[in-house]
């Protein structure tokens, strides 16, 4: 398994690319600030927020029920998948029925987990994903590196040369106005031609039986009031209690994910369209979210609202991409989610973070990141998923951490040992701490040693 | 029902022991909500514009560009605007394709961020019309500008079954190298006019 320090060193390799990578969400996470800054009472949104999700989630089996009921006497019809294979196959099924093979999708961070769209493309139905990010990583064949910003790895250069190729741009154009406007017209047939559009849900509202679609584009609106059929995914834990609740959430994630006050669009759904065939599906997913709630020390990573500030924030993301994560929500949050899911696969991911807390500051529902990637770490030493040769560094620097004698030891060889080393065996393969550090120069003395002698 | 089950099991077999819910924290009010709510949406690209009465409004639009030009005009509301779609004879939203603009009653502002709550019952037979439209012009009374969201929430009752809409500004996205472009899916532009005499 390639873990994530080997593919972040791919990605850092284009030095001026990694840089501009991380100067572009650097920019994001400062946007974020100023937003919060301008609300007096930004840090009682957060524990407002963080004890909504805290109850949420300590009653979420009857706040689910609640709003399956009300949603039914809405005209919703409501579907339960507890994995990704079984919400593929109702998502087909619903389209299979109506002899639909076209799709319109606007972003869902569920369906990228489930991996829908090949499924459905594999049975033979056309998907297009609208939000523009969205489809162009789609159009490159690649998933998003980021569940806000799904292309921020690309340059527009980039996606000029895409369009070129996909949409007939003029070859060499890379100005992000004539971009967007090609793709807006490219997308407005889709729109025109789809026959269901399928959107993910920001919140579910047990005490009305409604859910609430977040975009700036206006591409969930565009696929859900055109075509008769509206589909929308759902993770279990999207579910809040009371329409008022939605009040607090909405003032903290468009601030917290793109320093916006709020998106463009924030759009209430409570019943199908009242045109001829009308119809409005909702899939609540598992897919091994039950699992982490049972999980003490892990279980407030169910709170995430998807606003992406931890990756905006984070130094390890900024600097290794997206893609070094391998999974569908990257960075501080995805580093704790993908392992919890899968240990053996994504043992690298709660190793990729210096530990250094700014995700737990930025989360606007006051997730113990840092503190959980810590926790977790422990937990993947103990279940031996992390590489052996990692265990065993750390079996023989404890022991001689636990015995003062033999730290006195080791220090006083390595303090005569290192100089005496040539230096392509010091910095040789056992050494990854030194491929891109200089190791400092040894002192003449331990510092145990300096002390009883200034003392005397 | 057995996926429903198992899944409602499992998570009542590992939720923790129930923790209360919280009340609201004091949200924040402004000295001149509509003033606040005007620098809220003009920084969000919508177009503010105040105004006295609808006579005024139906002026005003005749500076817009984009007014002038317009070809199709859809209004929802009576007597503003040189409507010349009939929206009620739309069989299908699919027909709102070239509508050039739409004028739309927004029922109130929200100051913190610029937001207008639009319910679906004022958009119409076809509730595309808001996004579909290439610009769209919002209509608003004076004096119907909440401070904060939590404010908003308090007012709105969201009809079953129903559908209503935050619109803050015109359709954009920066999903290219972070370069704000108007105009993505939906609207190319904002305006909104806020009506009614002038506050003292």
């Amino acid at each position: 398994m390639i873990g994530h320090a080997e593919k972040a060193a791919t990605f850092a390799a284009d030095e001026g690319r990694a840089h501009w990578h991380d100067q572009s969400l650097w920019f994001v996470r400062l946007k974020r600030d100023r937003q919060a800054e301008s609300i007096p009472e930004w840090e009682d949104l957060r524990e407002a927020a963080a004890a909504i999700k805290a109850h949420t989630l300590s009653r979420i089996a009857d706040y689910l029920e609640e709003f399956e009921r009300n949603s039914r006497s809405n005209g919703i019809q409501v579907h339960w998948a507890r994995d990704g294979a079984e919400h593929n196959a109702i998502v087909h099924r619903i389209l299979a029925d109506r002899g639909i093979t076209r799709l319109v999708k606007s972003k869902s961070m569920l369906t990228e987990e489930c991996h829908l769209n090949p499924y459905l493309e594999a049975h033979g139905i056309e998907v297009t994903d609208t939000d523009l990010g969205e489809r162009i990583v789609q159009l490159r064949h690649e998933p998003p590196s980021h569940i806000v910003l799904p292309a921020i790895h690309l340059k527009k250069e980039d996606i000029g040369e895409l369009f070129h190729k996909e949409l007939g741009t003029a070859e060499g154009a890379s100005d992000p106005k004539y971009l967007t406007e090609a793709a807006r017209s490219h997308l407005r047939q889709k729109f025109m031609a789809a026959q269901a559009g399928l959107t993910g849900v920001n919140f579910a509202i047990a005490e009305t039986g409604g859910f609430v679609v977040c975009t700036n584009e206006g591409n969930a609106d565009m696929g859900t009031s055109l075509p008769p059929v509206h589909i929308a995914c759902m993770g279990i834990e999207k579910i809040v209690p009371r329409t008022k609740d939605l009040a607090i959430f909405l003032r903290l994630l468009a601030r917290s994910a793109t320093g916006q006050p709020v998106t463009t669009y924030t759009t209430h759904f409570h019943g199908p369209l009242s045109t001829p065939g009308g119809e409005l599906h909702v899939v609540i997913v598992d897919n091994g979210r039950s699992a982490i709630l049972g999980q003490e020390t892990f279980r407030r990573s169910l709170s995430c609202i998807r606003c992406g500030a931890c990756m905006n924030t984070c130094p390890v993301f900024r600097r290794s991409g997206g893609y070094s994560y391998g999974y569908t929500v990257p960075g501080p949050i995805g580093s704790l989610l993908a392992p919890l899911r899968d240990p053996r696969k994504f043992a690298s991911l709660p190793f990729a973070s210096s530990l250094c807390g700014s995700c737990s500051d930025v989360c606007p529902v006051k997730i113990d990141l840092h503190h959980e990637l810590y926790a977790l770490r422990e937990e993947l030493v103990r279940k031996k998923a992390v590489p052996l040769h990692k265990r065993m560094a750390m079996a023989v620097l404890s022991s001689v951490l636990a015995r003062p004698w033999a730290y006195r030891l080791a220090g006083s060889l390595m303090r005569w040992i290192l100089p005496r080393l040539p230096r392509d065996f010091a910095y040789g393969p056992w050494n990854p701490w030194g491929r891109q550090r200089e190791l400092p120069p040894m002192p003449q003395q331990s510092f145990r040693d300096f002390i009883k002698k200034e003392s005397e | 029902m057995r996926s429903r089950d198992a899944i409602l099991a499992s998570l009542r077999r590992n939720a923790p022991p129930v923790s209360p819910l919280p009340d609201s924290p004091t949200a924040i009010i402004y000295a001149d909500p509509e003033r606040q709510f005007a620098e809220a949406f003009s920084s969000v690209g919508g177009k503010f514009v105040r105004v006295t009465s609808l006579a005024e409004v139906n002026t005003e639009l005749g500076k817009f560009e984009s007014y002038t030009q317009a070809r199709k005009i859809a209004s929802l509301i009576p007597d503003l605007g040189r409507a010349n779609v009939d929206l009620a004879v739309l069989k299908d939203p699919h027909e709102l394709e070239g509508l050039d603009i739409a004028i739309i009653a927004g029922e109130f502002g929200v100051a913190e961020n610029g937001a207008v709550w639009v319910p679906g019952s004022t958009l119409g037979p076809h509730r595309a019309i808001f996004v579909v439209t290439q610009h769209l012009v919002l209509v608003v009374p004076a004096g119907q500008i909440v401070h904060n969201m939590q404010q908003a929430y308090d007012r709105i009752r969201l009809q079953r079954p129903g559908f209503g809409i935050f619109i803050s500004g015109p359709s954009k996205t920066a999903d290219i190298e972070q370069a704000l472009v108007i105009g993505a899916h939906g609207a190319r532009s904002c305006s909104l006019f806020l009506v009614g005499s002038q506050a003292r």
